[in-house]
């Protein structure tokens, strides 16, 4: 076959002009590696999110206490706690609603053993593993009597369990906290980073009103700095949050035009924005690297045009021997192809190692997927086609008389 | 001459037109002639006087403006590029003066070069262009490059690279231009033997009589028309 015999004829025209080959396909290998390593960077930045986002929990409001403005004045979020376990209660019963655990956040020291260890302190309800969506690595959650009853038992993160506990079983021991003894009853499953790059599993979750009376000694009992809470699903997250509006609007006898003193948010669709802002940051690389392969491509086109103009009187031999116009249109373009080719070869392993070496020394989350592997071997040779096809035409539609008198 | 009886080669009033800034340039006016196959015929004339522009059309390089050309009974001058080029590919071998010799490939490979238009593959051309290098003599040359061969040898590996194909016809364009004399007659010599021991139909343009003096028959171009044709007594050795 006439093409296979191309092929060779045009490894041999290419390997007899080797630092121009190679210079020729270093646009199309750098063009490859920048698509690769963009693409994975983007893909991992995504695949990071996603999987925060699967982390946090599904349909997930959050309820702050106080207002975004209090009259005019503009106050932190949850600065005055004006939301109760009543509300929370409130707010499960709503039919769209699955759970709703009132949070009391803070953070204090842990003492084990000689070993001591600063963590973020959440007091809440059973719930509360039900909205983060968050089972249970070993023991057990504290129940809904552990809560009414103020007992001192705790929930601890894998981070917790590993600093303080180290290869030992947490489950019955006794740690302090701010001096309180507290049983370990459950070690939570690990979670990774958060939306914010915390460390999600670095925390230790008590009973709300252990937390309030034990260890944060507050003077707000019974009241909550925010609840979390689930919609049942995706459909019904905005019912659910007129519905929780409209619950305690009523509970905190709040009127029309009255401004209210808690703030509704929908921490999904957050998420979603986050997701879809990484998603654009994707393709902006993406794009950005998809030009370098263009420029990768005129490269090609510019240096076989060079070549078909040196090669004329090659051309006119080749014509004059029996070469057919569409013989000489596949040399040029079989030369191009391979061209593109090897450089896309070149520039996926420049790309993979390069992606490699960002997760390594970086520490970026990298995702070299194979549809992104695919698409850079598809482009290449669109791109060979397409830029080695005007040359490969110009040669093919020379005169062979023309071409043999040529120098 | 031919037994056939048939000429291989009819051309009838055959005309060529070159557009020119000033106009047209008639580089052929009305050119008829027949050779049969087995002839080995010396096309000659002064430069201008149209004896290329008559072998290039000879050569299925070109196509006439006007007139005929049928070569083994087929008209020419209505077939498609690609059909001239197959049949410059299985037809015919071209040697040229400068030999044309692609420079980075080896004798062999120059030779198997009209082997893989023809569509052979790789084996089987490599074998015939070394059996056709054979002939020539250069059998043990065959992986020299060009540059790497004197003129008379890359002449007789522009040589088998036109015999490759096993044509029927040769067109030599002054093959001898670039050549000492002595490598001049052993070249002429080679032709010669072709075209006597395999009826080989030779045309041969050239502007030195010594080397016209090979071929039976000469025919003379002077300003597009045949100014002569004549058989030559074989007296040249």
């Amino acid at each position: 076959m006439i093409i296979a015999s191309l092929f060779e004829t045009a490894w041999h025209a290419l390997t007899t002009h080797r630092m121009r080959s190679f210079l020729t396909m270093l646009g199309m290998m750098i063009g490859v590696a920048a698509v690769i390593l963009m693409l994975a960077i983007g893909q991992g930045a995504q695949a990071m999110v996603r999987g925060a986002i699967e982390s946090m929990g599904s349909n997930l409001f959050i309820v702050m206490s106080g207002a975004t403005t209090s009259g005019g004045a503009r106050v932190a979020m949850g600065s005055a706690p004006s939301l109760t376990f009543a509300d929370a209660d409130a707010i499960r019963d709503l039919p769209d609603i699955v759970a709703a655990a009132p949070m009391s956040p803070g953070s204090a020291q842990l003492i084990y053993a000689g070993l001591n260890w600063s963590t973020s302190v959440f007091g809440s309800t059973p719930d509360y593993a039900i909205v983060r969506n968050w089972p249970m690595a070993s023991g057990g959650f504290f129940s809904e009597a552990d809560v009414r009853s103020g007992a001192r038992v705790a929930v601890i993160g894998q981070v917790v369990a590993r600093e303080l506990f180290g290869d030992e079983d947490p489950i019955g021991k006794i740690i302090r906290i701010r001096q309180a003894p507290f049983e370990v009853i459950g070690v939570l499953a690990a979670k990774g980073q958060s939306l914010d790059g915390r460390d999600q599993d670095d925390l230790l979750v008590v009973p709300i009103s252990s937390a309030q009376q034990k260890i944060f000694s507050s003077s707000l009992r019974n009241r909550a700095r925010f609840i979390m809470a689930q919609a049942t699903s995706e459909k019904t997250m905005d019912a659910a949050e007129s519905a929780i509006n409209e619950v305690l609007r009523n509970r905190h006898r709040i009127g029309v035009g009255q401004e209210d003193d808690f703030t509704v948010r929908n921490l999904t669709a957050i998420a979603e924005t986050a997701a879809s802002t990484t998603r654009v940051m994707s393709l902006l690389l993406g794009a950005i690297a998809a030009i370098s392969l263009v420029v990768g491509g005129i490269g090609i086109m510019n240096i076989m045009l060079v070549s078909v103009t040196e090669r004329t009187r090659e051309i006119g031999i080749r014509m004059a021997i029996g070469a057919r116009r569409r013989d000489v249109l596949w040399q040029f373009l079989i030369e191009a192809l391979t061209l593109s080719l090897i450089g896309c070869a070149i520039g996926l392993a420049l790309g993979i190692g390069g992606a490699w070496l960002v997760e390594r020394l970086a520490g970026l989350p990298v995702a070299v997927t194979p549809a992104s592997v695919l698409m850079a071997v598809g482009v290449s040779f669109l791109i060979g086609v397409f830029f080695g096809f005007y040359p490969a035409r110009r040669a093919a539609g020379l005169d062979p008389i023309e071409a043999l008198r040529s120098q | 001459m031919a037994e056939s009886g048939k000429p291989l080669i009819e051309v009838v009033d055959i005309e060529k037109d070159y557009p020119t800034g000033a106009g047209v340039f008639q580089a052929l006016r009305g050119v008829s002639l027949s050779i049969a196959a087995g002839e080995f015929v010396a096309i000659m004339g002064a430069s201008g006087s149209g004896k290329s522009t008559f072998m290039n059309l000879l050569g299925c390089l070109d196509r006439p403006t006007r007139g005929s050309y049928h070569l083994d009974g087929k008209d020419v001058s209505r077939m498609t590029s690609d059909q001239l080029a197959a049949l410059r590919n299985r037809e015919i071998g071209f040697v040229f003066q400068g030999f044309n010799l692609l420079p980075k490939l080896t004798a062999l490979d120059n030779v198997a070069l009209p082997l893989m238009y023809a569509g052979m593959g790789r084996e089987a051309r490599r074998r015939q262009a070394q059996a056709t290098l054979d002939r020539v003599g250069l059998g043990e040359r065959s992986h020299h490059t060009p540059l790497q061969l004197s003129g008379g040898q890359q002449q007789r590996v522009a040589i088998a690279r036109a015999l490759a194909t096993r044509p029927r016809i040769i067109f030599a364009d002054e093959p001898t231009g670039n050549l000492d004399s002595e490598t001049s007659r052993q070249v002429m010599g080679f032709f010669s033997q072709l075209n006597r021991e395999e009826g080989i139909t030779l045309v041969l343009v050239t502007h030195e009589a010594d080397i016209a003096a090979y071929a039976r028959r000469r025919i003379r171009f002077q300003d597009g028309r045949v100014v002569e044709d004549v058989a030559i007594e074989a007296a040249a050795a």
